[in-house]
């Protein structure tokens, strides 16, 4: 049996808010005990909305930040572990896609120079003729005109500048990509190119792919596998289809009542799903249980 | 109730100037909730601030036209004037709460000023009335959160309280602006329910402003398409989704995913990118992006005109013919 690229296990990450006037700042649990594994050349969709801890989750899988507790193994290794210099040859394995190309990219550095900047980082650049070709080659990969290295970010549009951020992250030929709400910010005509261009540079680098987002239907197009995320755990996970036809979790039910259909027939005899997460607890001994072809619930102790 | 008749917008950008609003002309019947579809540059948020007097001049300026509510041109009247419309007989609300209330002032006194400046009532009868309002879009213990601040509200709940305020002088047309796109999905999905209840109740007309195709067909009657400032296609939202006669329409709609993906399969993309405003291309400003545009399309704009074989009001600017386009399609 092939062994995961990426094994994420019981990750923990808390944030204390400030101290009150009588001590003791909130605690809010933002990563509760996670764990998942990537297979190579999968695309796992980690999905959630605001609070969820799904971008969080992206960021400590990445080492932008360091977990409280809990462990990810990149092909074999546990990075938790590691210095920070011992880790770095990973860095290079693993890249991350943010959801605001431009807070992403340097507004006085040409798009050609943001996207060789790994190389050089890496020491793998060579010449600078060779580093022109390298960039090149990337931006032909993304779609995009190699004279158009010479630009400034503001030059382009948002769609550009994801594909910009795009070659930047493939430039080291990483096997894994964290791609944080990608495409959220796009246009809608833009978004579809983007999701397109993910599917080629799986097929054609055999990229593992993260995909966090909460647009529930490219999630449903894209990943082989999902994981909900509601209050820093996962509530619901399993292969795509089996989630969405038979979504057991009530918070996942709800969530997928709420999608927009594009078909006014459809969305106008439709019955969204309450669900108040404000008031929502775990059940005491929450654990997540197998129903059946890795499709996992989460479900209190039994009685 | 409202009918608008070769608006023109422009905006100015270090030193050049560019039209951003093309004789726009629609008209929206009262009762009716008109869905407004763009993206980038369509114009869809710029023409909505000229409407209500809230386009920034400079950069914007309105180079002309007229935009009848109720007999007045919103387009010639005097900010006072605007300024009694907006929040009394027209709602307004937007995308971002948070930049839309007053941080400083409690969600009772924010709810509670229109009501003493268009209604005349008093303080006291305000904050009552502010409580009910509250209630009605369903937030609950109301009476003990009028005090507090709007940072003591959540995301969803904010939209709620701007909703309140829009709503609390009972307008006839409610202008809505991307009102649930900052939202998470699931509180979307309440708002949606919530507005299109309070539309029943209080008989509201509504322009929804949105990128999202989804919620227009939930809670539009009509759907309005705008690319680069001007009206692609607009008609009855099950004429459209049925048998979109625009490309840009027919791309969107194909675009989105629709179940799992089939193998090996890709999403069908519309390809190139949003229109730039400042370097229009002559006619058409989709041709550039349209497979089936036509040697005219690149030479002259087209006008809409009445589809023909669909319902009445369903209307297309195209100088092609789409069902035919796609049936000699490969």
């Amino acid at each position: 049996m092939t062994e995961p690229l990426l094994r994420v296990e019981d990750l923990r990450r808390t944030y204390r808010g400030r101290a009150g006037l009588f001590g003791g700042g909130l605690v809010t649990r933002a990563v509760n005990g996670v764990s998942f594994d990537v297979m190579p050349g999968e695309t796992l969709g980690l999905v959630g909305e605001s609070g969820s801890g799904k971008s969080t989750t992206g960021r400590l899988v990445m080492g932008l930040e360091e977990p409280d507790d809990g462990r990810v193994v990149f092909d074999g290794t546990d990075l938790t572990a590691l210095s920070s210099a011992r880790r770095k040859p990973f860095r290079r394995r693993m890249q991350i896609v943010f959801q605001d190309p431009y807070a992403a990219l340097n507004p006085r550095m040409r798009v050609g120079d943001f996207v060789a900047e790994p190389l050089v980082v890496h020491g793998i650049a060579g010449s600078a003729a060779e580093r022109r070709e390298a960039v090149a080659g990337l931006f032909r990969t993304v779609g995009l005109d190699p004279a158009f290295m010479q630009r400034f970010p503001h030059e382009f549009s948002g769609g550009q500048r994801q594909r910009i951020g795009i070659a930047r992250a493939i430039a080291l030929r990483p096997q894994f990509l964290v791609a944080d709400e990608p495409i959220t910010a796009l246009d809608v005509s833009i978004q579809a190119q983007i999701v397109n261009l993910f599917q080629d540079l799986q097929e054609s680098m055999g990229l593992a792919l993260l995909f966090i987002a909460h647009d529930l239907s490219m999630v449903r197009y894209l990943c082989t596998r999902v994981a909900v995320m509601l209050k820093g755990r996962i509530v619901e996970t399993g292969p795509t289809a089996a989630v969405f036809q038979d979504a057991r979790h009530p918070y996942t039910q709800a969530l997928l009542s709420a999608v927009p259909i594009p078909d006014p027939l459809r969305e106008r005899g439709r019955r969204r799903l309450p669900f108040d997460a404000g008031a929502f607890d775990f059940p005491p001994g929450a654990a997540l249980r197998d129903i059946g072809g890795g499709h996992l619930v989460l479900e209190g102790a039994s009685r | 109730m409202l009918e608008i008749s070769d608006l023109a917008v422009g905006f100015s950008r270090e030193g050049r100037f560019a039209r951003v609003i093309h004789d726009l002309s629609y008209s929206v019947e009262r009762g009716e909730t008109l869905g407004i579809v763009g993206e980038s540059g369509s114009g869809k948020s710029v023409h909505a601030l000229a409407l209500l007097g809230l386009l920034p001049q400079p950069p914007g300026k309105v180079l002309g036209g007229r935009a009848l509510f109720e007999g007045e041109d919103l387009l010639a009247l005097p900010e006072s004037r605007l300024r009694d419309l907006r929040g009394g007989r027209i709602g307004v609300v937007f995308q971002d709460p948070m930049t839309a209330l007053n941080p400083v002032l409690t969600i009772g006194r924010q709810i509670a000023e229109p009501l003493i400046r268009h209604k005349g009532l008093s303080m006291r009868q305000a904050l009552d009335r502010a409580a009910e309002l509250l209630d009605l879009v369903g937030i609950r213990d109301a009476r003990r959160r009028l005090p507090q601040f709007p940072h003591e509200f959540s995301g969803g709940m904010r939209q709620r309280v701007m909703i309140a305020i829009a709503i609390s002088c009972e307008p006839a047309l409610l202008i809505a602006d991307e009102p649930t796109t900052a939202l998470d999905v699931t509180v979307q999905g309440q708002i949606l329910d919530l507005m299109a209840g309070l539309r029943e109740r209080l008989g509201m007309t509504m322009i929804w402003i949105t990128h999202d195709m989804g919620v227009v067909a939930g809670i539009a009657d009509t759907i309005q398409v705008m690319y680069a400032g001007r009206i692609m296609e607009r008609g009855p939202v099950e004429a459209v989704f049925a048998s979109p006669r625009s490309a840009y329409t027919w791309g969107l709609l194909q675009s989105l995913p629709h179940g799992a993906h089939p193998p090996g399969g890709r999403l069908r993309q519309i390809p190139g990118q949003p229109p730039d405003m400042f370097n229009l291309p002559p006619g058409d400003p989709f041709a550039p992006r349209n497979p089936f545009a036509t040697e005219r399309c690149f030479k002259e704009a087209p006008p809409l005109r009445q589809v023909p074989g669909s319902v009445p009001g369903h209307v297309v600017a195209a100088w092609y013919d789409l069902p035919a386009a796609l049936q000699a399609a490969p």
